[in-house]
C-alpha cells in the first residue's frame, strides 16, 4: 500500500502512456500481421499527426482542426503505402523494410525543413488538458481519459475484424496472403483498409500522446514507434489484444523505473525486456504459433 | 598454389618459401596497376593538402567519407554478404569510439575531462594504434555476447533486437554510475586525433583490405553460402553458428574501429550523438551502393557525405537571383532533396550503384580495350 500510494503518480502516467502506446502498437501488429513489415515510418506518421494539430489549430477553431489532423494522417497512412510499400510487394522483405526506413528518414527530414528543427508547443485541448486529483495523485484529465478511450476503440476494432466482411479478409491474409488473393480478395483495397486503420488509431494516440507532453519536435515520434512496436512483439505480433496488454505493461513498468530514479534505463528497460522476450518465447504473450520467426 | 608448395606433411620447406616469396613478387607484378593507383591516390592526396587551404570542405568529406566507408563496408559483410540483416552497428561504434577515447586522454587533460568524477579511475594511457585495435576488440567482445542470443533470430526479428541492443549500449554508457570511466553524459575530448587526410585513409585502406581478403576466403564463401540459402548452406557442412557469429563479430570489430576513427575526426564523443538515425544512414549508404558490393558501398559513402555536407548545400541557405527569391531554398531542404534521392533509388534502382557487382582494374581495362576495339572496327569499317 505504501508503494502505491508513492508510486500512484507514476502508475498514474504509466497506465496512460500505455493506452497511447496500444493505440500506436495495434498499427505495427496489423501491418505485421498482413504485410510481415515493420512499419518503421509508422512512429513518424506519428510524429507528423503531431505537427499537424499544431499548424491546423493555430488558424482554425479545435472542432475542425482535430477532424482535419484525422484525415491528413489518414492520407498519409494511405499515401506512404501505396508509394513506398505497393511496389515493392513480390521484393524481397529486406527491400521493404529499407524502404519503410527511407520514409521515415524522409518524414523527419520533412518535418524538420517545415519546423526549421525547433519543438513546437502543442495546443491545449481545453477539457482534457485540466487538471485531476485522485487520491494523493494530481494528473490531468487526459491520463483518465486515455485507458477508456483506448479500450473503446479496440473492441470497436476487434467487433470490425470479427464480424465485417473486409475484417475476414484481413484474418484471412494474416493467415494466407496467396491464397486469399486467389479466393478473390482484393489485396490492395485490404492493405490500404490496414494502413488507414493503422493511421487513424495513431492519430488519435498522437493528440492523447502531445496533449500529455505539449511539445513536438521532429523525432518525437521514433521512441514511441520503438516501444509501441516492441509492445506488439511482447504481446504476440498480429494479435490486437496481445499489443494493447504489452503496451499498457510497457508503458507501467517504464513509469515506475523512472519513479525508482532509473531514468536514464527506462528505456533501455523496454530493450531489454524485448530481447529476453525475443529469445526466450519468441511468438510472445498471445502470439500464434508461426515458424518464420526464429 | 598453396598445395603445390606444401610438402606432404603441410609443413613449408625452405624451398617453398622461396616459391612463396616469388608468387609475393609475381601477385606485385600481376596487380601493379592496383598499388600504382593506390600510391598515386595517397600522392595526390598529399599534394592536395600543400595547394589547398585546410578548411576546405574537399578535406572534410575525404576524412568523413573515408571513415563512413568503413562502417559501411563493415555493416555490408554482415547484411550483404552473410544475410544478416543487424541494425547495432551505431552501438558499435559507440563502443569503439569511447574505448579509443578513455584510453588516449593525456593525464594531464583527465582532470579537466573528468571533472565531475574525480579525474576518472583510469590512470594509464596507450599508443594510439594500440588504443585503436583495442577500440574494435571491445567492439568485438560485446558484439560476440550479444551474438550468443541474438543471432538465433531471423530477418526483422534480428534486425530490432540489435537496434534495441544499440539503445541499451547508448543508455549504459550514459549512466552516472559508470561515469568515472565513460564521463557518465559528458562529452569526452582532448583525445589524440589526426590532421592528415592520409590517416583515415590509411586506417579505413587496411580494414577494407582485410575485410575483402576474409570475403574472398573460404570464410567469406561459407558467408556467402549462408546468405544464398541457410539450409543447403548447413547440408554442406558449414556450420551456421559458428560462421554467423564470427561475421557478427568481425563486422563489430572493424564498425569499432570506425568508431575510433570517427571520434579522433570529431575530436569529441558524446553517448548521445549514436542514435539509430546513424545506423540508418550507414545502412542507406549500403543500399546506395549496393548490397553486397564492396566497392559500391566506399563509392556510395564519398557520395554520400559528399552530396550531404559539401554539394547540396546550396539548397539550405536563401538565394535570391536580382530581387526574386528562390522558393522552398531553406535550412533542411537539402536533407528533404537528399532524402527523396534515396526513396528513389530504394524504389526504382533497388540494386543501388554497383549491384552485387565490383569495380575492378581488370574490368576498367577490359571495358576501355572494348571501346578501342569497337572504334578500330568502325574505322575500319
Amino acid at each position: 500500500m505504501e508503494f502505491l500510494n508513492t508510486n500512484l503518480p507514476y502508475i498514474l502516467a504509466g497506465i496512460s502512456v500505455g493506452g497511447q502506446y496500444a493505440l500506436i502498437s495495434i498499427g505495427y501488429t496489423m501491418v505485421y500481421g498482413i504485410l510481415r513489415l515493420i512499419n518503421f515510418a509508422h512512429g513518424d506518421i506519428f510524429m507528423v499527426a503531431g505537427f499537424a494539430m499544431v499548424y491546423l489549430s493555430a488558424t482554425m477553431p479545435l472542432f475542425i482542426s482535430v477532424p482535419f489532423t484525422i484525415i491528413i494522417t489518414v492520407l498519409l497512412g494511405f499515401v506512404v503505402e501505396r508509394v513506398a510499400y505497393k511496389p515493392l510487394r513480390s521484393a524481397p522483405r529486406m527491400s521493404i523494410m529499407i524502404s519503410a526506413i527511407g520514409v521515415s528518414y524522409f518524414l523527419q527530414n520533412c518535418a524538420w525543413y517545415i519546423t526549421s528543427g525547433l519543438a513546437k508547443q502543442y495546443p491545449k485541448i481545453p477539457w482534457i488538458s485540466d487538471s485531476v486529483s485522485i487520491g494523493t495523485a494530481t494528473t490531468k484529465i487526459v491520463t483518465v481519459i486515455t485507458p477508456i478511450l483506448t479500450f473503446v476503440l479496440v473492441i470497436a476494432l476487434v467487433l470490425l475484424i470479427k464480424y465485417t466482411k473486409i475484417g475476414m479478409a484481413m484474418r484471412a491474409m494474416a493467415k494466407d496472403f496467396e491464397t486469399s488473393q486467389l479466393m478473390g480478395v482484393k489485396i490492395n483495397s485490404v492493405i490500404s483498409f490496414t494502413f488507414i486503420i493503422g493511421s487513424f488509431l495513431a492519430a488519435i494516440g498522437s493528440l492523447l500522446y502531445f496533449t500529455n507532453y505539449t511539445t513536438v519536435t521532429p523525432v518525437a515520434g521514433a521512441m514511441p514507434g520503438l516501444k509501441a512496436f516492441v509492445a506488439a512483439v511482447f504481446g504476440g505480433i498480429g494479435s490486437i489484444p496481445g499489443a494493447v496488454i504489452g503496451a499498457f505493461i510497457i508503458g507501467i513498468c517504464e513509469n515506475i523505473i523512472k519513479g525508482l530514479g532509473w531514468t536514464t534505463f527506462s528505456d533501455a528497460f523496454t530493450f531489454a525486456l524485448l530481447i529476453i522476450i525475443l529469445v526466450a518465447k519468441p511468438t510472445g504473450l498471445f502470439g500464434e504459433k508461426s515458424t518464420d520467426k526464429v | 598454389m598453396n598445395e603445390k608448395n606444401r610438402n606432404l606433411n603441410g609443413v613449408i620447406t625452405p624451398q617453398n618459401k622461396i616459391n612463396i616469396f616469388n608468387s609475393v613478387i609475381s601477385f606485385v607484378r600481376k596487380n601493379w596497376i592496383g598499388f600504382a593507383l593506390i600510391a598515386a591516390l595517397f600522392a595526390i592526396i598529399f599534394i592536395l593538402e600543400q595547394i589547398l587551404p585546410a578548411s576546405s570542405m574537399l578535406f572534410v568529406v575525404l576524412k568523413k567519407g573515408a571513415i563512413y566507408a568503413l562502417v559501411a563496408v563493415s555493416m555490408n559483410l554482415l547484411n550483404g554478404f552473410t544475410g544478416l540483416f543487424s541494425l547495432g552497428q551505431a552501438g558499435f561504434m559507440l563502443i569503439g569510439s569511447y574505448t579509443y577515447a578513455i584510453f588516449t586522454i593525456p593525464l594531464e587533460a583527465r582532470d579537466a575531462v573528468y571533472q565531475y568524477f574525480d579525474g576518472g579511475i583510469i590512470n594509464f594511457t596507450v599508443p594510439v594504434p594500440v588504443a585503436l585495435i583495442m577500440a574494435g576488440l571491445a567492439a568485438a567482445i560485446f558484439a560476440y555476447l550479444i551474438g550468443l542470443p541474438v543471432l538465433r533470430l531471423k530477418s526483422d526479428y534480428l534486425a530490432i533486437a540489435t537496434l534495441g541492443f544499440a539503445e541499451i549500449i547508448r543508455a549504459v554508457f550514459q549512466w552516472d554510475k559508470l561515469g568515472p570511466v565513460t564521463n557518465g553524459s559528458n562529452l569526452l575530448k582532448r583525445f589524440p586525433s589526426f590532421t592528415s587526410t592520409l590517416y583515415p585513409f590509411f586506417v579505413s585502406g587496411i580494414c577494407i583490405t582485410i575485410i575483402v581478403l576474409l570475403i574472398n576466403s573460404s570464410y567469406g564463401r561459407a558467408f556467402k553460402a549462408i546468405r544464398d540459402d541457410e539450409i543447403a548452406a548447413e547440408a554442406m557442412g558449414i556450420n551456421l553458428a559458428k560462421h554467423k557469429q564470427l561475421s557478427f563479430t568481425i563486422s563489430s570489430f572493424f564498425a569499432g574501429v570506425g568508431g575510433a576513427l570517427l571520434a579522433m575526426y570529431q575530436t569529441t564523443v558524446q553517448a548521445a550523438a549514436f542514435k539509430s538515425a546513424m545506423t540508418y544512414e550507414i545502412l542507406l549508404i549500403v543500399v546506395i551502393g549496393g548490397i553486397g558490393s564492396v566497392t559500391g558501398s566506399i563509392l556510395s559513402s564519398f557520395l554520400f557525405i559528399a552530396s550531404s555536407e559539401w554539394w547540396l548545400r546550396f539548397l539550405d541557405d536563401e538565394t535570391y537571383i536580382g530581387s526574386f527569391k528562390v522558393p522552398l531554398l531553406a535550412s533542411g531542404f537539402r536533407k528533404v532533396v537528399f532524402s527523396i534521392i534515396i526513396m528513389i533509388v530504394v524504389l526504382f534502382y533497388r540494386q543501388g550503384i554497383m549491384g552485387a557487382r565490383e569495380i575492378s582494374i581488370d574490368a576498367i581495362l577490359r571495358f576501355f580495350r572494348k571501346l578501342f576495339a569497337k572504334d578500330n572496327r568502325e574505322e575500319a569499317a
